[in-house]
């Protein structure tokens, strides 16, 4: 009598009761389940929901555990900036050590349990209400949170923001799979309008950063793109940093290297689509260019506020920020994004060029990814009709040169 | 009820629920959106429109049988602007801070599709008594939903009802600010006031399965 059959077992006794959808969702979560269908001829595919679901945390997992040593590194960092020495990041020596574990694991940790109790148990209370089987759907979403946050964001503020994301971006629609918009983001820009103070500024992304604001112990929290707007920028951090990721930002989107790990992973196992990566990157690429452009062509001077972000080298925009974390793992979610091959270039080329845009527009707050994702989210069916209405006239068209 | 026959206290109770001008009929949410982040704006909101819609709810009424039906559309634009313009004269006189908050939707009243759809609707075919309690119904309706989207937007987005502070000091962090509650900015923009209402018609309709239309 293993777990298995114990799980087997409730599901037996609770069958046809409100709890069902719970004991069945832990069963086949952890385990094949014990029935199988019978008769008649049955499609096998291995690639079900909750397999893909799978590999994309699977993607995610080095991101989270390099983002724990991240918090801790850019905490005990910024220690020593503010007593004036400044730190050469080297993997070994300096990152990868037991304190950087401790403190990013006390605060990054929390994150994730909030995270994923608050949405599962939402998801929970939706399934019973609805008499459904639960929906697979928070799994990723869960983990994607926690990713997307500062570190030190209250937790209450990210219980409040998952009950809204779910509930507002996921089960009015009619749950996993009918949602228009992402609802990982639907929850970052919940927080990100409802608690500004914890979402942006130079104080929120390194950890203790707020409470030491103001005392003798102050340490700094801004991130790159925070100090490009201010048309400065960080000491001590060259390009191998920004692309390896020991720079202050959002948990999990710092470490550009494990990013693509992750996006090669995912294409790997068909899960995220190529196509909507590579022509956000695309789009990304062509309005940093178009600034660079701006620039070179003196239509603005240095005296104007947008100089700094848009003096940045168009390659650059791609290492700093969280462009590459949207485009691989928030761009290419299924259920949101384009479904035709050549929506999704245009759907992609978009978000690409209008999170630059805002990224440097924005007067409030430096980063546009997920604003540009949310928006991008809204007009993929848009996009979606008029690619297939445009081959339907084609092969008409077709039809009547062939007729005629 | 015996101020009032059966018939009659339908036009007043209905509106309120089951044939609300906001939540069923889906009007007028152009200015639930604007000017619900306060409850003080949301209450005198209310109070205009119940003064216009049922004052010129009467007006059309009585002027029915004389209005040639090709040019009523410009005779209630007419009477809903000379009441709106007396509203703000009002409001401008005697509660200047008050009518700076609501700027220009006082104006908009004027376009509240509530008013325009009861004047077509109701007054055009009904006699004076019965086109008032309507127009009353109605804008007690509409006042209904935009006190409570007015309350939950200013309590949860300001921490204050009718402007006095119920949850502490956020700046002297006192209340349940000292417990590290904050204020949800969110809740003072307009979407929120759309996902509020939005909540509200959720409650609503699996509360009364009649209301879900396919």
């Amino acid at each position: 009598m293993g777990l298995k059959s114990n799980l087997h077992n409730l599901k037996e006794k609770y069958k046809g009761t409100k709890m069902a959808p719970a004991f069945n969702a832990i069963h086949t979560f952890l385990y094949l389940p014990n029935e199988t269908t019978h008769g008649g001829t049955h499609i096998k595919a291995a690639d079900d929901l909750k397999r893909t679901m799978n590999i994309v945390i699977m993607a995610l997992v080095p991101c989270l555990i390099f983002g724990i040593f991240n918090a801790g590194y850019q905490h005990y960092a910024a220690i020593d900036a503010a007593s004036g020495v400044i730190r050469e990041a080297s993997l070994f020596s300096n990152f990868i050590t037991w304190d950087n574990f401790v403190v990013g694991a006390w605060t990054v940790l929390p994150l994730v349990i909030v995270s994923y109790g608050v949405g599962l148990i939402v998801e929970f209370i939706f399934a019973v209400i609805k008499g459904h089987e639960v929906e697979e759907g928070y799994l990723v979403t869960g983990m994607l949170v926690p990713l997307i946050v500062p570190v030190d964001i209250p937790l209450w503020m990210l219980s409040v923001a998952v009950i809204f994301g779910v509930v507002i971006g996921k089960e009015v629609f009619g749950g996993t799979g009918m949602n228009i918009l992402n609802p990982a983001l639907t929850i970052r820009a919940f927080l990100f309008f409802a608690y500004p103070t914890w979402m942006s500024g130079d104080k929120v992304w390194v950890h203790e950063a707020v409470e030491r604001a103001g005392t003798a112990d102050a340490i700094s929290g801004e991130t790159l793109l925070g100090a490009y707007a201010q048309n400065s920028s960080l000491a001590g951090i060259d390009y191998m940093d920004m692309f390896f990721g020991f720079i202050p930002g959002s948990v999990g989107e710092t470490s550009k290297l494990l990013i693509i790990i992750g996006a090669l992973f995912l294409i790997f196992t068909k899960v995220g689509s190529w196509r909507i990566i590579i022509s956000t990157l695309i789009g990304a690429l062509t309005m940093g260019l178009i600034f660079n452009g701006v620039v070179s062509a003196e239509w603005i001077g240095e005296s104007s506020k947008f100089y700094g972000l848009m003096n940045v080298p168009f390659w650059q925009h791609l290492i700093i920020g969280s462009i590459l974390f949207g485009a691989v793992y928030m761009a290419t979610d299924p259920v949101t994004a384009s479904q035709t091959n050549k929506g999704k270039w245009i759907y992609g080329f978009l978000i690409g060029f209008i999170s630059i845009m805002i990224r440097v527009f924005n007067p409030a707050y430096p980063e546009g990814v997920f604003l540009a994702i949310l928006l991008m989210n809204v007009f993929a069916p848009t996009i979606d009709h008029y690619v297939i209405q445009g081959n339907v006239k084609r092969r008409m068209k077709r039809l009547k040169v062939k007729t005629a | 009820m015996g101020l009032l026959s059966k018939k009659d206290a339908k036009l007043i109770t209905d509106p309120l629920a089951d044939n609300n001008p906001i939540t069923i009929q889906v009007l007028g949410i152009c200015s639930a959106l604007a000017i619900t982040a306060e409850l003080k704006a949301s209450l005198v909101m209310g109070i205009a429109v119940m003064f216009v819609l049922g004052i010129g709810n009467v007006v059309i009424s009585l002027m029915r049988n004389i209005i040639p039906s090709k040019i009523r559309i410009i005779v209630q634009l007419i009477v809903v602007a000379a009441l709106v313009i007396i509203v703000d004269q009002v409001l401008k006189a005697f509660a200047y801070e008050l009518s700076k908050t609501l700027s220009v939707f006082v104006g908009l009243i004027i376009t509240n599709c509530i008013i325009m759809g009861r004047f077509e609707a109701f007054a055009l075919a009904n006699k004076p008594w019965r086109s008032f309690l309507d127009g009353i119904g109605n804008s007690l309706g509409y006042a209904v939903i935009l006190i409570i989207v007015g309350f939950f937007r200013e309590l949860l987005g300001s921490g204050t009802l009718f402007g006095i502070p119920v949850l502490g000091d956020p700046i002297e962090k006192t209340g349940v600010y000292a417990l590290g509650y904050e204020n949800n900015g969110f809740m003072l923009m307009p979407p929120m006031a759309l996902i509020i209402v939005g909540l509200i018609i959720w409650v609503q309709r699996s509360r009364n399965k009649a209301l879900i239309e396919d």
